[in-house]
């Protein structure tokens, strides 16, 4: 087995979307926030949702790091690279992220910054090997999955001693991030957007593993479902979320058992604990201010932490006017209710962080629905 | 040939040598480069003649003409290199219109420094490619720039064609109803650039596909005069080329995933790296969209030739003012395969 | 930021410090550092560079099984 192609199967798609559609309570309406960028990228690739029955609507939450990351730290970044002359090291999916003034990752490339592409922390370390006379800064992102990879680095620049290798740390914590919006005014008092349970992220949950979600569950009376990353699993997840909410169950489940556990990954939550601390508050964006949401490095590692090596502005960017990411990414609104999307906002020019990153909504309803709108809009007309 | 020899007190050290700026000056040390390098390598009559330009009688039939700019980096790469992809390339393009290929120009823009050993190997690979197509390269321009501004080589090549009479190939001619073909697997060439791309350092046998396709062109059009278009998926692949034609003919299309002939490796690479195989560069394929009828006979023709043992039929042209290219995935469900947006960066996402 | 692809783990290196995974033949070297245990022909999550977690092969035969399952055995 590769476990892959296993999880990807026509027939047993065909045959859960079957059990989908049994057991959904016609009468009522299912709204499940999938939380993680990559489930909704895999919902709208695969085309998931053609086979959801009609009154099972996926909502999308703010699960991708690269939508939530707010203008005034891409600001910052770039001008470690432009200012400072450092070798900023980045993830591809933060290249083409608007930043202020129209500028962002690429734009400063071109405009001859030292920004430079990398697939793994450890391409970051090299480059600061190669280049000793050079500062090279590692912009880190990313939820509790990508955060190790980080740690990992700050504590190999530490025993090495290598002394031009810094972090800019953006990590941001999925808990947190869940809980702001069962408690946000929209969801709490106002009923805007009612979400009957979870599909809990994969691979989040792989290095936390399902303990964490067990507050949720009690606390809110919703039912979470650690759903895994392929199609299967998704729709698998779904119908075990639909028998908990026609059972009036809130429990966590776990679906992707091949890969999470109650614990997670102890070796990997260790070195975030030894690397990494609470912030009090951190901006995202869509959400305001999130209180206890974020990492910082610890002063233990002071050395190796960007804000504290530069000095670097504190800008106030904001998003376009009209552009509704922030909505968006709280699932109070849709993509095609934004008047920017389709219109002035394209993959090709994007306005906001939702179309420029891969698994934002914007980007997901462009590339793989776009069509099925615009259908829908005819027949309504 | 002894004659000329003796024009030049030595010969160039390809070996240890470099461009420098007097090799694109005009002077001696050019007409040297040029006949130690180009014409030994390039070996046609019309070269040999010497004049700036090349003097020929065109066969009956109409003339067509297609020029192509070449700039990939690495220029060395698994199963090709810049040399050979430009002469492929614009052999390709030229077929694209059912024609066939006559001849190549070649203009190259070296920097200065660029190493004389690269040059050569590069050239005697354009020769190689030329010579096992049958199109010549027979007028070409060599212009040097100084160091700092130019990647080591830029080559641009020229192709002309006849096209015979009772062709008309167009992206303009989808017709709804009509089959969409393709003649082999998508996306090696681009994993192939990728894997000797220094930073992302992963393994694979999977080599480039660069091929010309004049041949396999003759014998499609031989068995199907009918075929509507031709293209070739490079940049920005498949999803690309079915674009551009589903936009110039005003038409849709609907594809189905599972008849898409790929790769298990290049499928497993483009996971990797988080890039759609759609959207990757292929250098040695063509897609077709012919008469529903006539689907069949184009096939088989297609699977007659090497170059298309593993064509397949990938779906349907269709009714639709808005342009969209559908595909129904392996899963069951449909997505829309849309223009690249920017660049395809490796998602990590 | 949550890609993570199954790849078989094909060799590893004296230290135990990096893997060489292999997916259909494509081969990339990872970093064992946040594995604690990992012998060669296991599978392994790759996200970043990194391997993240081993994929336990009995659990995914069960969660295929599961989604087999026809609806008489869960009534």
């Amino acid at each position: 087995m590769k476990y892959v192609d296993e999880f990807r199967q026509k027939d047993l798609a065909r045959k859960l979307a079957a059990d989908i559609r049994r057991e959904a309570d016609t009468g009522r309406q299912y709204n499940f926030m999938e939380f993680c960028g990559g489930h909704t990228h895999a919902i709208f690739r695969y085309g998931v949702q053609d086979l959801m029955p009609r009154n099972l609507r996926f909502v999308h939450g703010p699960g991708c790091p690269v939508c939530v990351l707010p203008i005034p730290r891409i600001d910052m970044a770039i001008e470690l690279a432009e200012r400072h002359g450092a070798i900023l090291c980045t993830y591809g999916d933060l290249m083409r992220v608007p930043a202020s003034k129209k500028n962002s990752l690429i734009k400063a490339k071109a405009a001859g910054a030292d920004i430079r592409m990398i697939y793994s922390t450890q391409d970051a370390l090299r480059i600061a090997r190669e280049n000793p006379e050079r500062e090279v800064v590692f912009f880190a992102i990313g939820f509790e999955t990508t955060t190790p990879p980080t740690a990992v680095a700050i504590k190999q620049a530490a025993a090495e001693g290598l002394a031009n290798f810094s972090v800019f740390c953006n990590h941001v914590l999925t808990p947190a991030a869940i809980q702001h919006i069962l408690q946000s005014p929209e969801v709490r008092d106002l009923g805007q957007v009612s979400i009957d349970g979870f599909l809990g992220p994969s691979h989040v949950s792989s290095i936390i593993g399902s303990e964490p979600y067990e507050f949720f569950a009690e606390e809110f009376q919703k039912p979470v479902v650690i759903a895994g990353f392929e199609p299967l699993d998704v729709m698998q997840s779904t119908l075990m979320l639909i028998r908990q909410v026609n059972e009036g169950r809130f429990e966590v489940e776990n679906e992707y058992t091949r890969v999470v556990t109650p614990e997670g990954n102890e070796v990997a939550k260790d070195l975030m604990a030894e690397v990494f601390e609470l912030r009090r508050a951190f901006e995202w964006r869509g959400l305001g201010d999130v209180p206890y949401s974020a990492l910082k490095i610890t002063d233990a590692y002071a050395q190796w932490d960007a804000e504290k090596r530069f000095v670097v502005t504190k800008s106030t960017g904001t998003d376009v006017k009209g552009c509704e990411c922030p909505a968006i990414l709280r699932g109070v609104k849709k993509p095609t209710d934004c008047k920017l999307f389709g219109t002035v906002c394209t993959p090709d020019n994007p306005q906001g962080s939702c179309m420029v990153s891969s698994e934002g909504s914007c980007a997901a309803y462009w590339s793989y629905g776009r069509f099925r709108i615009d259908r829908v809009k005819e027949t309504a007309a | 040939m002894s004659k000329m020899e003796k024009r030049f007190p030595t010969r160039i050290s390809f070996r240890r040598g470099q461009v420098d700026m007097t090799h694109g000056s005009g002077g001696r040390a050019m007409a040297q480069l040029i006949e130690e390098l180009f014409v030994r390598h390039f070996d046609n009559d019309l070269l040999r003649q010497g004049n700036d330009q090349a003097l020929f009688t065109p066969p009956p039939g109409r003339l067509v003409m297609s020029t192509d700019g070449h700039v990939v980096s690495p220029l060395f790469f698994p199963g090709g290199d810049i040399g050979s992809l430009s002469v492929h390339g614009t052999i390709n393009d030229v077929a694209m219109s059912g024609a066939r290929p006559l001849y190549l120009s070649a203009g190259f823009i070296l920097e200065e420094g660029f190493p004389l050993a690269d040059l050569e190997r590069i050239v005697s690979s354009m020769a190689a490619a030329a010579r096992a197509a049958g199109v010549p390269v027979v007028t070409g321009d060599t212009k040097v720039v100084e160091r700092g501004k130019g990647d080591g080589v830029f080559i641009t090549t020229t192709g002309v064609g006849v096209v015979a009479d009772g062709l008309e190939i167009s992206g303009t001619n989808a017709r709804p109803g009509d089959a969409i073909l393709v003649s082999g697997t998508i996306g090696d060439h681009g994993v192939a650039i990728m894997s000797s791309r220094e930073n992302l350092e992963f393994e694979t046998a999977i080599r480039s596909d660069s091929a010309a396709l004049h041949g396999l062109v003759a014998d499609m059009v031989a068995a199907v005069p009918e075929i509507r278009s031709l293209r070739d998926p490079t940049r920005g692949g498949l999803a690309a080329t079915l674009n551009e034609i589903a936009h110039q003919s005003q038409v849709g299309m609907r594809l189905s995933e599972d008849d898409i002939p790929l790769r298990a490796e290049v499928d497993a690479a483009c996971e990797l790296l988080g890039l759609d195989p759609l959207y990757v560069a292929n250098e040695g394929k063509l897609v077709a969209i012919c008469p529903a009828d006539k689907a069949g006979p184009l096939l088989a023709a297609m699977r007659a030739n090497p170059l298309g043992r593993e064509a397949a039929i990938i779906g349907e042209v269709v009714e639709d003012d808005m342009g969209f290219v559908t595909m129904e995935t392996g899963f069951g469900g449909t997505r829309i395969v849309d223009w690249l947006a920017g660049e395809q960066l490796p998602r990590i996402c | 930021m949550c890609l993570a692809i199954p790849a078989e783990v094909v060799a590893i290196t004296e230290d135990r410090q990096t893997a060489t995974v292999s997916l259909e033949g494509v081969r990339k070297d990872v970093s064992l550092a946040l594995l604690s245990e990992v012998t060669e022909g296991d599978f392994v999550l790759v996200h970043v560079g990194y391997a993240l977690n081993r994929i336990s092969p009995e659990e995914a035969r069960r969660t295929l099984a599961l989604m087999a399952e026809l609806e008489a055995a869960s009534s």
